[in-house]
């Protein structure tokens, strides 16, 4: 009988401790996929966060380092610059990169830093029981804006993506979500340009995923994917903000000139 | 043949150090008056093809040495008082990853923003702990640019031994002035293996990793114990001081680094006034020479002990807790950047020599 479907090397057999509905699975899944097909497994370097993934470490069957809460490009940027023939990539969530990490994650962007950010964003602190995020939409309910975030009092959410793509350093920005096969399979399109990029040399690659939160959201799993779909992606649409029509698997021009 | 000696500023020896230990990356942010170790290295350091990087804040520099660390590599980075406090989340998490690292404090008068003049206000900090959790760092007091060379060299074999951090406390005036300094061969540089370095998977069967989460209590106490008998292990193989003049001491100061050079000049004094003065000099901090400090106390010669700081007291704790009791322990501090003055020094010796008042 055919195999059509069966568990990826670039996972370890340790079942998930995530929630039902939540999509760290999916985006483990793919990354680690991503990895083995590209040949990647044996030289990349994760790096793990604070908040639900800290343990991220146990899932991924390549090196993995464990970093403190927001600090994961600063260690990805010391692991990268000691092994620059290595793939290295930070996973955090929204709390750890667009928060208590922002001067992290800006200035890793800014110096260029040869490393892929993957960036999981569902609009609430999962780990610590659903506290509000730079992420939060406006009028969001979580436990820390019970009467749903106020502009005039909690400020507003960040578009991180935007935010990075206006920096020269990061030359691939790129927002998805994996709500669905076809939106799955363009995540996955976008993590094997991230590590192309990192592989070019060029710069800095990140990749937003919007992602759900069942828990803290009070949704069931399926009503949390539209939720999604229907609050969120109007606050942080999809697509390529960066390197869009750039391939990186080819040298440019100038470089052929050179050599 | 005699070494060749150069002329060269405390800071700049450090960095020069650690390029000839081996050392290959060094992440730093700018503060006074530690700064020219980063200058040297912004230089030096690229020439010869290592990782230089200015980071966003101190925050972001001890977080790429834990990553340099956790990846094999040997890694610096320097800072004074301020800055050191930023680094002590990452100094917590190298310790609980059992991480090699070597951090220098260039240290200034505090607390909060305080001054940019030399002092010892940060003992403390460094050999309590300073970040959070039971962890112990070595820390080594280097009282001359000579010995900035030797114990930089030194502190890189320490942390590849023990796989901890090793903090060098210095303070302005050890970091700013120029001695002369030979470069002794340090040669073959002591190479360790690092199998549990994430250096990516390779041949290896299984994936490394570099944590310092243990979510399970039981876990978790285990490694604290395991953490523990390393640090039992450190202070029976690495306590060093500096001792001279106990055999026939009536008063013995206790002093470190830039104290230490002052005191040494009052002992001459002394003498010429028919007092007989001694000197221990912990050349480690942590691990403190706390038996040197006992066993003299139980002198008949020693009265007691005068011990000196740019503090309001802080190594004197451990003088006194080794002291135990058995004789008198002086104080003389000085704050805000200021040092004592040898007379300072030698008018409390004279007190203490004349029946003292605590």
């Amino acid at each position: 009988m055919a195999i059509v479907f069966q568990p990826t090397e670039g996972l370890t057999k340790k079942p998930l401790h995530y929630c039902p509905g939540c999509n760290h699975g999916i985006i483990h899944r793919i990354i680690a996929e991503t990895l083995v097909e590209m040949g990647l497994l044996d030289d990349a370097i994760g790096v793990a966060s604070v908040g639900c993934t800290y343990n991220s470490y146990e899932y991924f069957s390549c090196d993995f380092v464990q970093a403190a809460h927001g600090r994961a490009p600063a260690v990805a940027t010391g692991i990268k610059r000691t092994h620059k023939d290595k793939v290295v990539f930070t996973y955090q969530g929204d709390g750890d990169l667009a928060s208590i990490g922002t001067a992290e994650i800006i200035h890793a962007a800014a110096r260029g830093e040869k490393i892929c950010a993957f960036f999981v964003n569902n609009a609430v602190y999962g780990m610590t029981s659903g506290q509000m995020a730079p992420t939060t939409l406006l009028g969001q309910v979580t436990t820390t804006s019970p009467f749903g975030r106020d502009a005039s009092y909690q400020g507003y959410p960040i578009n991180v993506s935007e935010l990075i793509s206006n920096l020269t350093g990061a030359v691939y920005v790129e927002r998805v979500c994996v709500t669905d096969y076809k939106n799955i399979m363009n995540a996955k399109k976008a993590i094997r340009k991230a590590f192309e990029c990192q592989l070019s040399g060029k710069g800095f690659a990140f990749v937003e995923f919007l992602s759900t939160c069942p828990t803290n959201w009070g949704k069931e799993p399926v009503e949390a994917m539209d939720w999604l779909k229907e609050k969120m992606i109007p606050q942080y649409p999809l697509g390529c903000f960066k390197g869009a029509d750039v391939d990186f698997t080819k040298a440019d021009e100038n470089e052929e000139v050179k050599s | 043949m005699a070494q060749k000696r150069v002329l060269m500023k405390g800071n700049e020896v450090i960095a020069e150090a650690a390029l000839r230990a081996g050392c290959r990356n060094y992440f730093g942010y700018p503060i006074t008056p530690q700064t020219e170790v980063m200058h040297y290295m912004a230089k030096k350091m690229v020439q010869i093809g290592g990782n230089f990087v200015q980071a966003e804040s101190e925050v972001s520099a001890i977080n790429m040495v834990y990553g340099a660390a956790a990846a094999g590599a040997r890694v610096l980075t320097s800072s004074s008082s301020p800055g050191i406090s930023l680094k002590q989340e990452g100094i917590s998490y190298i310790a609980g990853a059992e991480l090699p690292a070597v951090v220098v404090n260039i240290v200034r008068a505090g607390p909060g923003l305080g001054g940019i003049q030399p002092a010892q206000g940060d003992y403390f900090q460094a050999t309590k702990g300073g970040g959070h959790g039971d962890y112990r760092n070595i820390v080594i007091a280097p009282a001359s640019v000579q010995e900035l060379y030797e114990l930089t060299v030194e502190a890189f074999n320490l942390a590849d031994k023990y796989r901890m951090l090793v903090m060098i406390l210095g303070d302005g005036t050890l970091g700013q002035m120029m001695e002369p300094v030979a470069f002794r061969d340090v040669e073959p540089i002591e190479v360790y293996d690092k199998p549990w370095a994430c250096t990516g998977r390779g041949d290896r069967k299984e994936h490394n990793t570099i944590t310092s989460i243990y979510i399970d209590p039981d876990t978790l106490e285990v490694k604290n114990r395991e953490l523990q008998d390393k640090y039992a292990l450190v202070t029976a193989n690495e306590v060093r001081y500096e001792a001279f003049g106990l055999e026939d001491a009536e008063i013995v100061i206790t002093a470190f680094s830039t104290c230490s050079r002052i005191s040494k000049n009052v002992i001459r004094q002394a003498a010429e006034l028919g007092i007989k003065v001694g000197m221990i000099r912990p050349i480690t901090l942590w691990p403190f020479p706390s038996q040197i400090i006992s066993e003299t106390a139980a002198k008949s010669n020693v009265k007691a002990f005068l011990d000196v700081e740019l503090n309001a007291g802080q190594m004197v704790e451990d003088v006194r807790l080794a002291v135990n009791g058995q004789k008198p322990v002086y104080f003389h501090g000085r704050m805000g950047g200021n040092l004592p003055t040898q007379k300072e020094i030698l008018d409390k010796i004279i007190e203490i020599h004349n029946g003292g008042n605590n």
